[in-house]
């Protein structure tokens, strides 16, 4: 005890997390004056899903209110699984534990109660949530980040394919990325890995070609024969395109094949055939097929998703709050995007923010902030090493009600470089910690 | 002995916790001001760290503690290509000298 509280000391320990600790608390009879088992019966806030968005939210509504508004974050999950760098484990350079944070820093150092509990209900009317064990939650605001739900039910066969494991997604991270990695490994050499991706928007738009670059690297170090076979409904490469052409023509002839306007629109698991609304069918070895996406499914549940043919949540850009129901606010990859917005967690993280900072100005009586601020940064690897960059910075512009990127801003990579590759990973360490510590 | 030293050496650092934890609190923690200058310079927390302090071992630079005027020069400079960047001419474009001016004075007031 001595020796750790000097050491902690020295370190600089930190003083709310030590404060919130049980023992801090039971030596000072402070128990009570925090929630630290239980699920509280109502909270200033509750936020729903501690991804990007979510946990962000969370975090910065108690940082900026100086930890005067309790909130309770709910979650399914045990640990927060990203995402990004989640292609690298599929290429074999990083392991899950690279990709995973506990919740822990979130309860420990900003008092946030963490519910380990999956979000069944929510009625905007009494302005509650139930949890599928059954408790219920008041709330002052409501923040929704349930992330996407991916419509296996748009190609045939899938949802069938998907749930014995046949044909993975590995789009939300997470098992599915494990057993991809195994059945990359299993291909035999001369094998054919072929990805679908559907018409945009859809989470992460770099994602699938980054995805397809990696296990080309991977492909051409330990099976050279095998290919990558990118298989998109797009007509065209939707995000760097010039720059993953490049690496493609330049690192991975002969390997990875990219071919547009193939929108999948059947799957046979058993043949390895995937069918297409105009092209001839494929045949592959390992089929990653990713279905069409859209608002996650409690929001689709509260009837938050009133845009684009109902597949996502219409905002109020300025708060973030949604335009069908009053005092929920809605993040990350389930609202319509305003222009030039990518579905991605940077940008989910940056929702937090400014949702939490229209938060706390609503609880406290002030107003909110009438020019508030994104920024974007998506790395893509294009081997384990090798990174590019698109980034943008956006305005609020009240006149539109919308958010723009300002002009000028923004912009990609000239070519892969290592020094990326460095960056990324950091960004990818201080995103989780901005995140989740 | 050694136990009763230790407890109370852990309440007085407590005490000391607790009351420095009051002390820290800003008067200004209401005024909106402080809340808008704190959510601008959330959107550098991405990859500089919450309030400006990155993770250990991370080569981005921490922008917590240091001197405003050295944050504003830099930005600048990576606005005009004087300073060059992989991202950061991209990125510092997209605010104005007000916003740079706010950001610099926010994570310089921010403890190392």
């Amino acid at each position: 005890m001595n020796t750790s509280l000097h050491s902690a000391a020295a370190a600089g320990f930190k003083r709310r997390a030590f404060l919130q600790s049980s023992a801090a608390l039971s030596l000072l009879g402070l128990a009570g004056c925090a929630s630290l088992s239980g699920t509280p019966s109502k909270a200033k806030v509750v936020v729903i899903g501690g991804g990007y968005g979510g946990a962000t939210a969370a975090k910065y509504v108690r940082l900026l209110s100086d930890y005067k508004i309790d909130v309770v974050l709910i979650e399914p999950q045990d640990a927060f699984i990203s995402c990004p760098i989640s292609n690298l484990v599929l290429g074999g350079s990083k392991q899950m534990g690279d990709i995973t944070t506990s919740y822990a820093g979130l309860s420990k150092n900003h008092g946030i109660k963490v519910v380990k509990d999956y979000a069944s209900a929510v009625d905007t009317a009494k302005k509650t949530v139930t949890l599928a064990g059954g408790a219920t939650i008041a709330y002052d605001k409501l923040v929704v980040s349930p992330g996407i739900e991916l419509m296996f039910d748009s190609i045939d066969g899938l949802k069938q394919a998907n749930a014995s494991g046949q044909i993975l997604q590995a789009w939300k991270a997470g098992a599915e990325t494990v057993a991809l990695r195994k059945q990359l490994q299993a291909m035999p050499d001369g094998g054919v890995y072929a990805l679908t991706i559907p018409e945009a928007p859809y989470r992460c738009p770099p994602g699938p070609y980054e995805r397809a670059s990696v296990i080309a690297a991977y492909f051409k170090a330990a099976k050279p024969r095998s290919k990558v076979l990118i298989l998109d409904a797009n007509s065209d490469v939707t995000s760097k395109g010039p720059l993953f052409k490049k690496v493609w023509a330049e690192q991975y002839k002969g390997i990875l094949e990219y071919r547009g306007q193939h929108k999948a629109t059947a799957v046979d698991a058993k043949a390895g055939i995937i069918k297409f609304d105009v092209q001839d069918d494929v045949k592959a070895n390992v089929l990653n097929v990713l279905p069409a996406m859209r608002a996650g499914t409690i929001a689709v549940q509260t009837g938050l998703n009133n845009q684009a043919n109902n597949r996502w949540c219409g905002v109020n850009y300025l708060t973030f709050e949604s335009t069908a129901a009053k005092d929920v606010h809605v993040l990350g990859d389930s609202i319509q995007i305003a222009p030039g917005m990518p579905k991605s967690g940077h940008m989910a993280n940056n929702h937090g923010k400014v949702a939490a900072a229209a938060i706390v100005a609503q609880l406290s009586g002030l107003d909110v902030n009438p020019a508030p601020m994104l920024t974007n940064t998506c790395y893509s690897f294009v081997d384990p090493k090798n990174v590019i960059h698109v980034a943008s910075v956006h305005e609020y512009v009240a006149a539109e009600k919308t958010f723009k990127t300002v002009a000028g801003s923004g912009g990609v990579s000239p070519g892969p470089t290592e020094l990326e590759g460095v960056y990324a990973l950091n960004w990818a360490s201080n995103i989780w910690a901005d995140t989740l510590v | 002995m050694r136990t009763q030293t230790i407890a109370s050496l852990t309440m007085s650092l407590l005490c000391l916790a607790l009351g420095a934890q009051a002390q820290d609190k800003p008067q200004s923690a209401g005024s909106k001001e402080a809340l808008y200058s704190k959510s601008l310079a959330a959107t550098c927390a991405n990859c500089h760290g919450t309030n400006g302090k990155v993770v250990e071992g991370s080569s981005v630079t921490s922008l917590a503690g240091l001197d405003s005027n050295y944050i504003v020069a830099q930005m600048k400079a990576f606005k005009s290509g004087a300073r060059p960047a992989t991202v950061m001419h991209q990125i510092s474009k997209g605010y104005n000298d007000a916003q740079i001016e706010s950001l610099a004075a926010y994570f310089a007031a921010q403890k190392k």
